[in-house]
């Protein structure tokens, strides 16, 4: 068993562990970044995609609309490349509450988050989508934010400051000298290889898992799981956000994110940090939902349907033992167990919201930094992260690829064509995972492969086909490795099986088992590592 | 429509919606085998459309060797309409680029033609030069081998204005008796015989005529981008056209690419969709479906005197767009002697304004060889043909002579029209020129 040591070992790859590893790394001190699968697969990856302006908490929820105001500016300056400056728009129809406008705004005010009146009409020509009944509606600095591109952006970062990051690595067990943390054993959940880290302290930011995580420690943590879903609509429908100008509900928000709109979302109390089933009435709530704001839309193409667990907690003392959903506050806690527990070299950091991430990480690092004894401060709203060459420094725009592909900057044959993937692209790709295994559901968490319309229909085959080649596949190696990923896009197209997208999967039915027969393809002794690994999900459809 | 019901969903971007990316329409489009310049309709189509943003300057570039034929939308088995997405894109990448002086140029057809009548001598000397041409050519980037036609010296309307003081028409026919006659530029200015020859057969056949005001369809400038100058005359067209959409007077046209601009694309290219842009495209006929039309309620004359010849026909594509089968060969069908066979090709390549541009030329040219093919195999020395840009291609591929249907239906009914030469000659099967002239 190889044995490693470190400063802190940070658990979870999300949004919170991100950037926490960069803010530690920042600080100058020495950190590795583990996750059980690939980055953005839990929470980080199944969320809604907006950048909060805080509007969405201004009616109930004060001190996570402030957080939200504040950490927006923030993020859209410190990682640009990551946000699409959509904006937003609260808008209120006759089928909501008459009073609550006003005292929204009043939130708002009070959150410090700019509320632009507009009439309806120039809500129209912005968004000719909405319905032509609006009874208010205000502009808000929302965004959406590409939460893979930003977890890459804190790792390139931090490691360029010295900080490191493992991937497909699980903590299964928290080693205890006395009343300390001291590290951790990892197993390589591809290899199922097992490994030591010692580390002066252990940073837990594993959203749901988190109360898994500290039981390792022996410690109670108490995270409620609320399962939201969501639905991936096949274009844009709308180029800002747009949310419901109403109490907190299911179904109020519409965000515009890469090539879809993501319609969401619901909330309901849940048993495990990893349930992520799609209910028929979580699919007909949100299109009716939306189809209120944005008339027509529930007969748009449903690309794909997933949910994700927002790890909710409430400390113990707060006596709200009864709350449930959106009752509990979204703000977040950072648990010193030295302090709450008598337990040093741990920390848990949990709830909160994608936006506050970089917020989060700030609270988190000060309290594993008090633990060591190292005083060095937060830096990591000071500056820009350097941007990463592919993005050459613009915000995220939905025509990027169209506009590299028509200018001739991405040669080479077409492979995913939904979403404009080239072989060159392809290879690349695999090439920057070394002698790592990697499966075609890992290329597609780094290039969108087969995230479009046809859902893989095409590409699949096609990508599977190029990965064989660069890495001299068996051709047993390479059919496993195709179903799994046919298989996993599957899955999220089971929960809107009706029109367009029934068609379509009919049409990659006849593609991959009548035309390839591909359920007929020897593919027995094939080692678990090219398969996808299980239970991921998409980041937005 | 202004109407709350319709959603997005029901407009051309949204179409890009349906798409399964079959490849169908990639495979029957005729301009993305013949160039790598163009990666083809699903492409730039539906494909593209997920990627662009509404109001901001568009990303496209290949997108300008879409010839806008329409043969995407008409195979598609989903509903995209690819070729009027294409066409809103070009729009949107005109208006990001500017518009080349040459496109501009392209687009104003209806001005040259004015403009070029009185000085038809002259103006017939410059386009048949050919060191002129090569001139153009260079500076101006139209393609010297693209087929311009002739002025013809008068207009159409010039004549109708004498003709209906010469003879003035009676004025008492019912609505149900009369007919609008839409000629469309280049029959005002190039081949004012189409016009007279129809205006002749809807005589014979008992129809009142009248020819409103009327201007560009404004299709030229639509395929160019310019939707601002489209849209101009477009409306223009509409306001003249709908008090008599409104009586229920059928509106006809012998320009089967002018009558599709004002079936299909003013709403769904151009995005009028109010209350009197779809009168007048509900009420809006190809001259020949309308001919096919009367046979049906057995309106239409039979008095046809027989043709005895074998001719190849070709659909415009802009015509196989009306979604109504091939009412030319219907109607042509009925006279005796004559029988029409369709050329198995989908496009002649000139697609409007298309063919004419250099370098676009040669792209045009391979489109259309499978009709050069087939004429030449046959030895025919004659093509029928429903729109007159694609008359003009074919000739140059093939070097046969070409006509509009109506002529030989004007043939048949032994009417003629005073400086015109029919193509061929009606009667007993002395005469017989079987394979044409
Ligand atoms: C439906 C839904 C919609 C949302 N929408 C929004 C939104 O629009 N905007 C917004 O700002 N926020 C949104 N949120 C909230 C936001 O997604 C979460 O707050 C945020 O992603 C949490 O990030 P995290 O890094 O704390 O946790 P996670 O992203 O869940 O990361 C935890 C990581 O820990 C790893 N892990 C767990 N156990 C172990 C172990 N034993 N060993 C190693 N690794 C382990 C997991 O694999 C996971 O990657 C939404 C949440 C949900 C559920
Ligand atoms: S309109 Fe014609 S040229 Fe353009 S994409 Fe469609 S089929 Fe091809
Ligand atoms: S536009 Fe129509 S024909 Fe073309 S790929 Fe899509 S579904 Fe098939």
């Amino acid at each position: 068993m190889t044995t490693t040591s470190v400063d802190v070992l940070i658990i979870g790859g999300g949004a919170t562990g991100a950037a926490a590893l960069y803010d530690l790394a920042r600080r100058g001190v020495r950190a590795l970044l583990v996750d059980q699968l690939d980055f953005t697969t839990g929470t980080s990856g199944r969320y809604h995609g907006l950048l909060h302006s805080g509007g969405r908490y201004a009616g109930r929820d004060l001190e996570t609309a402030r957080e939200c105001i504040v950490e927006n500016r923030v993020l859209r300056r410190i990682v640009p490349f990551a946000v699409e400056d959509t904006g937003g728009l609260f808008v209120a129809t006759p089928a909501d509450p008459a009073d609550f406008p006003a005292r929204w705004l009043d939130g708002c005010a009070k959150a410090g988050i700019p509320a632009e009146p507009l009439s309806a009409a120039q809500a129209r020509a912005a968004e000719p989508a909405l319905t032509h009944d609006i009874t208010a509606v205000y502009r808000v600095p929302d965004g959406s934010v590409d939460s893979f591109d930003m977890i890459h952006g804190f790792v390139a970062a931090a490691r360029d400051l010295g900080g490191d990051a493992w991937i497909y690595q699980q903590v299964t067990a928290l080693l205890r000298e006395g009343d300390a943390v001291v590290g951790a054993t990892l197993r390589d959940t591809r290899s199922g290889e097992a490994r030591t880290v010692h580390a002066a302290c252990v940073l837990n930011a594993t959203g749901p898992w988190a109360g898994a995580v500290a039981q390792l420690a022996g410690l109670n943590v108490s995270v409620k799981f609320d399962r939201g879903a969501m639905i991936a609509m096949n274009t844009r429908w709308v180029n800002t956000i747009v949310n419901r100008l109403r109490p907190a509900a299911d179904g109020d928000i519409l965000v515009p994110v890469g090539t879809v709109c993501v319609l969401g979302t619901t909330s309901v109390h849940t048993s495990a940090p990893d349930d992520y089933r799609v209910e028929a009435w979580e699919v007909s709530k949100i299109l009716a939902e939306a189809d209120v704001v944005v008339p027509g839309i529930r007969n748009g193409r449903a690309l794909r349907a997933w949910a994700g667990v927002r790890p909710l907690y409430e400390p113990p003392q707060a006596g709200h033992d009864e709350a449930q959903g959106r009752e509990v506050a979204r703000t977040f806690s950072v648990l010193d167990h030295a302090v709450l527990d008598g337990v040093r070299g741990l920390v848990t950091v949990t709830g909160g919201k994608l936006t506050t991430c970089r917020l989060m990480a700030e609270k988190a690092a000060d309290a594993v930094c008090a633990q060591l004894g190292i005083s060095a401060p937060c830096s990591t709203a000071d500056e820009a992260l350097p941007i990463p060459a592919a993005t050459a420094g613009r915000y995220h725009r939905l025509d990027h690829r169209l506009h590299k592909l028509e200018h001739g900057e991405m040669p080479g044959d077409l492979i995913c064509e939904c979403e404009m993937i080239t072989r060159p692209q392809l290879e690349a790709a695999i090439a920057a995972y070394g002698g790592q295994p990697v499966a075609l559901d890992d290329l597609r968490r780094d290039l969108r492969l087969g995230m479009g319309p046809c859902q893989a229909g095409f590409c699949g085959v096609r990508a599977a086909g190029i990965l064989q080649a660069v890495r001299g596949q068996a051709s047993a190696e390479a059919t496993a490795a195709l179903g799994a990923f046919v298989d996993e896009r599957f899955r999220g197209v089971r929960p809107l099986l009706w029109g367009h997208q029934l068609r379509q999967l009919y049409l990659d039915e006849l593609i991959y088992r009548r035309t390839l027969g591909l359920d007929r393809l020897p593919d027995e002794g094939v080692s678990q590592a090219t398969t996808a690994a299980p239970g991921e999900e998409a980041a937005h459809g | 429509m202004t109407d709350h019901s319709t959603t997005l969903i029901d407009l051309t971007p949204f179409t890009a919606d349906h798409c399964l990316k079959c490849n169908i329409c990639t495979s029957a489009c005729p301009v993305a085998p013949v160039t790598p310049l163009f990666p083809g309709p699903k492409t730039v189509g539906p494909q593209a459309q997920r990627l662009r943003l509404p109001g901001e300057p568009s990303p496209d570039h290949s997108i300008d060797y879409c010839s806008g034929c329409g043969i995407c939308t008409q195979v598609c088995p989903h509903g995209v309409r690819v070729m009027e997405i294409n066409t809103q894109a070009k729009a949107v990448m005109t208006q990001t680029h500017g518009m080349s002086p040459r496109n501009w140029f392209l687009s104003r057809n209806e001005l040259w033609g004015r403009l070029g009548t009185p000085f038809a001598p002259l103006a017939n000397f410059g386009v048949g030069n050919r060191w002129l041409r090569l001139i153009v050519e260079k500076t101006f980037k139209v393609s010297a081998r693209g087929p311009l036609p002739g002025w013809a010296g008068y207009t159409f309307r010039g004549w109708w204005k004498r003709e209906i003081k010469r003879r003035p028409r009676p004025q008492s026919a019912p609505d149900a008796q009369r007919v609008v006659y839409f000629h469309g530029c280049s029959t005002n200015t190039y081949e004012p015989h189409i016009g007279k020859l129809a205006v002749a057969v809807l005589e014979h056949i008992g129809l009142h005529v009248e020819i409103p005001p009327q201007t560009c369809c404004g299709l030229p400038a639509q395929s160019n981008g310019d939707f601002k100058a489209a849209r101009r005359y477009a409306r223009t067209n509409i306001e003249s056209l709908v008090e008599y959409a409104r009586r229920g007077i059928p509106i006809v046209g012998t320009s089967a690419s002018c009558i599709t601009a004002i079936k299909g694309d003013y709403q769904h290219v151009l995005g009028l969709d109010d209350e009197d842009a779809l009168l007048v495209a509900a009420n809006t006929y190809d001259f020949m479906e309308f001919l096919a039309r009367l046979d049906h309620e057995g309106r239409l004359p039979r008095d046809f005197q027989p043709i005895e010849a074998e001719l190849p026909y070709h659909a415009p594509c802009q015509l196989k767009a009306h979604g109504m089968g091939r009412p030319a060969l219907d109607v042509l069908d009925l006279i005796p002697g004559l029988r029409c066979w369709e050329i198995d090709a989908d496009c002649c390549g000139i697609a409007g304004t298309y063919g004419y541009k250099a370098e676009k030329r040669e792209i045009a040219e391979a489109v259309g060889r499978p009709i050069a093919e087939q004429v030449s195999a046959a030895g025919a020395r004659l093509v029928v043909c429903d729109t007159e840009t694609c008359r003009w291609q074919i000739t140059s591929l093939t070097g046969a002579k070409t006509v509009h249907p109506v002529e030989l239906v004007a043939l048949a009914y032994g009417l003629t029209v005073d400086r015109y030469t029919p193509p061929l000659r009606a009667g007993t099967a002395a005469h017989a020129a079987v394979g044409g002239l």
